[in-house]
């Protein structure tokens, strides 16, 4: 299990490294999604790997699964999941008003109209 | 317990939404409301500076819970200098949004303003690492709001880089606080300094990496060359009084270096100088990259973002010292490059909305309307930002060259330091002077042609006269940081020394818990 999440989460980050360095706003978009969703495991794991414990001591209880990294997750899934919607929308504004998915900003940014 | 801790948190979060629901179609009260909100929280946070300088800590515990497991807000000397500074800006910048029509110009500012001043006051106030987070994500959604505010392509195409710059910092950010909690087993700052403290030295590894992942974070808020590609643009485009607020939006940065690398992380713990021999060289570098950028700007917005990059550089070799003069030279460099960069901001944005044709850009227009006013302020700014007598600027600079003397190739960071201020003086002078002398040269020839990216000021200011106040205001508090530049150094001093001493930081978090659940 240990394998299966590490190269789980490995190749989530190489995607998504991959996409966010393109050039167009939709793959950074994906790639961003991606990189949250590997952050999202790795918080997830850093409560070390445990199946079917609960997630407070009580008595008759042997072992437990630590409950901070979880909530911590989802605090870091709601804030990821609005953000993302924050970003589409602000990439697609971006298209209507410039007629293209660019990320770079064009010249005329640093040189002047014209340019 | 102190009630009145958590007050500059929840105004606000109580002001933004009332601004939202009940008076969005109403813009006098909207502006009213709003003000009155942004001045409560300034006297509220005059009152608990006051009683932080006494130099004792005090804790808030959220829910009454028992630290290190329930969420702690923290007030010591620095956290309470930091809260006066941002709520200082937050009203003089408001005012002058008002005066100069920029709050009329989309929908929301006002509310925004207020979430952005929540988030800059809780991150200022927390105790707690996951806590740091949230209200970093708060301040942050607040500013992709504002950036965009009044729209316009190139507005919207630099907010998208800002917004995807900081998603990326923000996972980094989850990844260096998981790294760190699977190795400490908490996130509270003050439980998490005793337990890196009591880490045994050969198993560090872990709890190194994730000091080192936070560094980078927090460098991306402070705006650290490599990773300041985010900063030119996003101020140069945002308008004009939102990148004069975005100026204390860096020293959260530096606050939250200063704060994790004396309290958790200092020299004596497991990375012993990792955080000032990676720090140094980087802050000389976002220096130099700085103030070429000023002089080789043909934007004023960007000129301004270049200078407010070089006081940070300025800031933080200063504060990368770890130590006793160097902090204190980075404090007292911090709160007067707030002020000087805001009002570079405000000055910068008077003059473009006096040159219809030519805007921001550094090219012969006719002569400004209100010249005289607008270059004297454009001309104080310029002087503090470049840290020239009289204002503040100088004994900052002097400060923070006095603090490197001992330092490891203290002629090199002089020889930087000096160098690099000539050349943003050189850059600053060459703009004034296009601007307001040679336009009088240009008065005959033929206007420029119309700017497409930046569409005319529209609706026209509402009071020039408060603008010119605010911005005047901002010029007011360099000067009068340098006429009480004793009592001042001496508040850095104090806040210094309590930065080096952590214990009673820790002990006021942990030891002192009666009658907590």
């Amino acid at each position: 299990m240990e394998f299966l999440l590490a190269s789980a989460i490995g190749c989530l980050t190489a995607a998504g490294v991959y996409l966010t360095l393109r050039k167009r706003s939709f793959a950074v978009v994906l790639g961003m999604t991606m990189l949250s969703y590997a952050t999202n495991l790795f918080l997830f794991a850093t409560g070390r790997l445990v199946v079917d414990r609960p997630p407070i001591l009580q008595d008759g209880v042997a072992g437990y699964t630590d409950p901070i990294p979880q909530a911590l997750v989802l605090t870091a899934i709601v804030i990821s999941f609005g953000m993302t919607a924050l970003v589409v929308m602000m990439a697609l504004g971006a298209f209507v008003e410039g007629g293209d998915d660019r990320i770079d900003l064009p010249r005329r940014d640093r040189k002047g109209p014209g340019a | 317990m102190n009630h009145w801790l958590v007050v500059p948190v929840v105004l606000p979060a109580f002001a933004g939404p009332l601004i939202v629901l009940g008076m969005r179609r109403d813009l006098l009260l909207q502006r009213v409301f709003g003000t009155a909100a942004t001045a409560a929280q300034l006297a509220l946070a005059i009152w608990l500076m006051v009683q932080a300088m006494g130099g004792e800590v005090q804790v808030y515990r959220l829910g009454n819970w028992a630290a290190p497991f329930g969420i702690v807000l923290m007030l010591d000397r620095l956290a309470a200098l930091m809260l006066v500074l941002a709520g200082l800006v937050g009203l003089v910048v408001q005012l002058y949004a008002i005066g100069s029509g920029w709050d009329r110009r989309g929908w929301h500012f006002h509310a925004l303003w207020q979430f952005q001043l929540m988030g800059i006051n809780g991150a200022f106030l927390t105790g707690d690492a996951f806590n740091l987070f949230v209200f970093f994500e708060i301040l942050l959604i607040a500013s992709y709001g504002l950036m965009i505010h009044s729209g316009g392509e190139l507005r919207l195409r630099a907010g998208v880089q800002y917004v995807i710059y900081n998603l990326a910092g923000s996972s980094l950010f989850l990844a260096a606080l998981g790294t760190i909690y699977s190795a400490t087993g908490t996130l509270n700052m003050a439980d998490l300094a005793l337990r890196v403290a009591q880490m045994p030295a050969g198993d560090t590894a872990v709890l190194r990496v994730g000091a080192v992942l936070l560094m980078l974070v927090f460098a991306i808020k402070a705006a650290l060359v490599p990773l300041h590609f985010w900063l030119p643009s996003t101020y140069a485009r945002a308008p004009g009084p939102v990148a004069a607020l975005f100026a204390i939006m860096t020293k959260v940065g530096i606050y939250a270096i200063i704060r994790f690398f004396t309290l958790v992380f200092p020299a004596d713990s497991v990375i012993e100088r990792l955080a000032a021999d990676i720090l140094l060289p980087a802050a000389l570098v976002t220096l130099i990259v700085g103030q070429l950028g000023v002089l080789g700007s043909r934007h004023l917005g960007r000129m301004a973002a270049f200078a407010a990059l070089g006081s940070v550089g300025t800031a933080m070799v200063a504060v990368a010292q770890f130590r006793l003069p160097g902090l204190t030279a980075g404090i007292w460099y911090m709160v007067h490059s707030t002020l000087a960069s805001a009002a570079l901001f405000l000055a910068v944005d008077l003059i473009a909305a006096r040159r219809p044709g030519a805007g921001q850009w550094l090219r012969l227009a006719p002569p400004i309307a209100q010249g005289g006013i607008v270059a004297a302020l454009f001309f104080a700014a310029a002087i503090g930002i470049a840290g020239l007598p009289p204002l503040s600027g100088f004994p900052g600079k002097l400060a923070v060259m006095q603090s490197v003397r001992d330092a490891d190739g203290a002629a090199a960071i002089w020889a930087i330091i000096l160098v690099s201020s000539l050349l943003a003086i050189a850059g600053l002078t060459r703009a004034g002077s296009l601007v307001f002398w040679k336009a009088h040269a240009a008065q005959d020839a033929p206007p420029p042609q119309a700017e497409p990216d930046e569409p005319p000021h529209d609706p026209a200011p509402t009071s020039a006269a408060l603008a010119l106040t605010a911005t005047a205001a901002l010029v007011a508090g360099m000067v009068a940081l340098t006429v009480f530049a004793g009592p001042m150094m001496r508040y850095a001093d104090a806040t210094a020394r309590q930065l080096v001493d952590p214990e009673p930081y820790i002990g006021a978090v942990l030891r002192d818990q009666e009658g907590v659940k």
